[in-house]
């Protein structure tokens, strides 16, 4: 890329400007779509079961960083997702209090999800500005987490980050679930300083009563923005160096690679997607809960980066799609079958059964996952070599 | 045939399912829907599916009396996994898909508030059978339940432990600190227990997780209570009771609905004489709980129903009177119906939502035997 950009004197400026700012652009351009035509024309559940989908790809697919692309396993990512939820929720709560005086809703257009009604206001408004910050101190505390586990623990090979992530994703659980009650009066919270007030996240009950800000503008924004990240870096010296790392460490350290450096940064880096998607989720469901949030929702997201490949994006994007489509779909499968079913013989529901072994089978047909390292894109373009 | 291509079809198949199973029109002559989300699969599954059964045997009676309003009623259950997540997307189905007037849900508090903040955003009315956190109503004029609240819960075991047969002068308790369950009703115990005259003695706590307590039971028997509160669910109740006994103490324990199961009977004798406060018993002699029991027990091949099942039941019932008294079957109006609800004669006692859409109603206590529980008395709210 660079040779190339240098080679053409000025007008590399513009064509770098343009790279560099062109993902911005189609990713404001694909949430726009999908809120001003998609979610009219699917209706609010689908609407719904969208904007879950596009946090699922966001959590596979910067876990495919670590995981994938580097090769570390690491099995504690709904830590960071708990961490940037809890994050971004005490920013736009608390901050909502101390700015409008109520934690609630005041964005704008973007932020309104259709089904609730006619919405009259601003394009953008102040809680848009709140809620876009929230995300990124979100995917920022999630991002220090990262690093500070990270440093020590990614020196470790193999099975010692996993039993380390696990460890921390359960210690961020913990933690959450023992801070204070939450304050729901605005004098009570105008009262209390800031460091305070971030001990006070709600507890074992969860945190409860955020604002919603989460539609399908924002998330696939950031969808659009995470796949970008995720495929140039693919492509770039940092994600040859992260692939060397995971075909063989010792070979790449000989080759002048700083393992652990690199490690880190792809931790780093997937934790902060991590927490951004926490941060949507939180606004989204309007209350996050670290109980729910444990080791059991970390496999749910490794799961999707295996079965979609390890190291493929669009592979763990697609996992993430078919992963959280085939939930939706079985939710009524028990009861239409026992509709034809007298009382005593009714079935017990059947959905998480078929969703195992969907998966079992699908282990079985294609352990490699759906496309294994490599891409969607490469079967068109099979075994051509990319022009340097 | 070739792999690829299977994958290929059965995503293709999946895509097709989706299509299918969602375009359904609402109908207005059709049946009136119900919806129902609950934890039919996980760690917490019976709670779901004894809700459920109670729900849909107080459904299929009002359709055997004729439907509502001219039109039958219809549940729709959808699983949540017992995931706060999912019972927001369940919601929302039921709402935005379904076209359902009114839903029904959930036993734990955490799963309330998500879906309850859905129906309030939509404007659909929901009733919670038994989330006894008081913030599940805070969140709006839509949301109600027909369970008494964590607070009272308190009262009650306050209240019953001062008087017969217990007579308890002084009271240690042991609650589970990670657990907004468990602190709050030791808050309200050591409140109304010493505001009854009574002396608590320690407050020990423990951890989600743990199983060895001996330390904390060490301490109380110290400081020697007539009775001990713990406050906790069930899983813990079983190893407390158990190294209590291995300790020497033999003073009756005393806790909340979280005791609530059939495992109980794994502590064996250890729990022999403790007392617990309950939402049901069936057999308290009442004829509304006894005619329940019966026609649950035909309906169900001799189970015997939990107080789940009786609170999902209660729930299905007051709605659906509730619809019969609304205006029309509108958000508003069937929300107002709701919350004007006095003296409903439910099998977990008369009901009437208060103010704050809570349900003001008596508890039971019951006392165990051989894992048993059996009925002792009922406790009223305070005036």
């Amino acid at each position: 890329m660079s040779a190339a950009a240098h080679r053409d004197g000025p007008p590399a400026v513009w064509a770098h400007a343009w790279r560099s700012g062109a993902p911005l652009l189609v990713a404001v351009g694909v949430g726009l779509l999908m809120h001003f035509a998609v979610q009219p024309a699917v209706g609010a559940f689908k609407a719904r079961v969208l904007v879950d989908i596009g946090i699922n790809v966001i959590l596979a697919v910067s876990l495919t960083l670590v995981n994938g692309f580097t090769g570390q396993f690491s099995i504690g990512h709904a830590g960071f997702m708990a961490l940037g939820g809890y994050a971004a929720g005490a920013l736009s709560y608390y901050g909502s209090y101390q700015l409008f005086g109520a934690a609630a809703f005041n964005g704008g257009v973007l932020s309104w999800t259709a089904s609730q009604g006619p919405f009259h206001g601003p394009w953008v408004g102040g809680g848009d500005l709140l809620f876009v910050a929230a995300c990124l101190v979100g995917g920022l505390v999630a991002a220090g987490a990262g690093y500070l586990v990270g440093l020590p623990s990614l020196r470790l090979r193999g099975d010692y980050l996993a039993i380390v992530t696990l460890g921390f994703g359960e210690i961020v659980r913990v933690v959450l679930q023992s801070t204070q009650t939450q304050l729901s009066q605005a004098a009570e919270v105008a009262a209390t300083p800031w460091p305070l007030l971030t001990l006070k996240l709600g507890g074992a009950l969860g945190f409860i009563g955020l604002p919603f800000y989460t539609t399908l503008f924002w998330v696939y924004l950031a969808v659009a923005l995470t796949l970008t990240v995720a495929i140039r870096l693919k492509r770039s010296s940092y994600g040859r160096a992260f692939l060397a790392i995971r075909e063989d460490e010792v070979a790449a350290e000989a080759l002048g690679v700083h393992t652990t450096r690199y490690k880190v940064r792809a931790f780093v880096l997937a934790a902060f997607l991590a927490g951004v998607a926490g941060a949507l989720y939180a606004h989204l469901v309007g209350s996050i809960n670290a109980g729910e949030l444990g080791f059991q929702k970390s496999f749910e997201v490794v799961i999707m980066v295996v079965l979609g490949g390890m190291g493929s994006v669009s592979g763990s994007t697609l996992a993430a799609i078919v992963l959280t489509l085939l939930p939706e779909l079985l939710r009524t499968v028990t009861g239409s079958v026992n509709t034809y079913l007298p009382p005593a013989y009714e079935l017990p529901d059947l959905r998480m059964i078929i969703y195992s072994l969907a998966l079992i089978l699908m282990m079985i047909l294609r352990p490699q996952g759906f496309f294994g390292l490599r891409e969607i894109w490469d079967w068109r373009v099979r075994r051509r070599p990319r022009p340097a | 045939m070739d792999r690829r291509r299977w994958c290929g079809s059965v995503l293709g198949l999946g895509f097709v399912l989706l299509g299918v199973g969602c375009e359904r029109a609402p109908d207005d002559a059709g049946p009136i829907l119900i919806g129902h989300f609950a934890s039919m699969t996980g760690s917490e599954a019976t709670w779901g599916v004894s809700t459920d059964r109670g729900v849909r045997m107080a459904v299929d009676e009002a359709n055997a009396e004729g439907g509502v309003r001219g039109r039958r009623l219809k549940v729709i259950t959808y699983d949540n996994q017992g995931k706060q997540q999912e019972s927001a997307t369940a919601v929302t189905r039921l709402i935005t898909q379904d076209k359902v007037v009114a839903v029904l849900g959930e036993v734990a508090s955490s799963r309330s508030i998500a879906g309850g903040q859905v129906a309030q955003r939509f404007g659909v009315p929901m009733i919670s059978p038994s989330s006894t956190n008081p913030k599940v109503t805070e969140i709006g004029d839509m949301i109600s339940r027909v369970c008494f609240i964590d607070p009272f819960q308190g009262y009650a075991c306050a209240k019953f432990a001062r008087g017969e047969p217990l007579r308890a002068q002084k009271a240690a308790t042991l609650y589970n600190r990670a657990q907004i369950y468990s602190t709050g009703l030791n808050e309200t115990f050591r409140e109304h227990f010493a505001k009854l005259g009574g002396t608590i003695t320690t407050e020990q706590a423990y951890s989600d997780g743990d199983t060895d307590f001996s330390a904390q039971l060490t301490n109380i028997r110290g400081t020697a209570p007539d009775v001990i509160f713990v406050p906790g669910y069930y899983t813990e109740v079983i190893n407390i009771s158990v190294q209590a006994r291995r300790l020497g103490i033999t003073v009756p324990l005393l806790g909340g609905d979280g005791w609530d199961a059939e495992d109980l009977k794994n502590a064996g004798a250890a729990l022999d004489g403790c007392f617990f406060c309950n939402h049901y018993s069936h057999e308290d002699p009442r004829p509304a709980v006894q005619e329940f029991v019966r026609k649950y027990k035909a309906l169900e091949g001799g189970r015997v129903p939990d107080g789940m099942a009786a609170t999902g039941y209660d729930a299905a019932r007051l709605l659906i009177d509730a619809m019969r008294r609304a205006p029309s079957l509108s958000g508003k109006d069937l929300a107002a119906a709701i919350a004007a609800t006095k003296d409903f004669p439910g099998v977990t006692g008369v009901i009437t939502i208060d103010a704050q859409r809570n349900a003001r109603k008596p508890a039971v206590i019951l006392r165990l035997q051989g894992g048993k529980p059996s009925f002792v008395t009922s406790i009223d709210p305070p005036e």
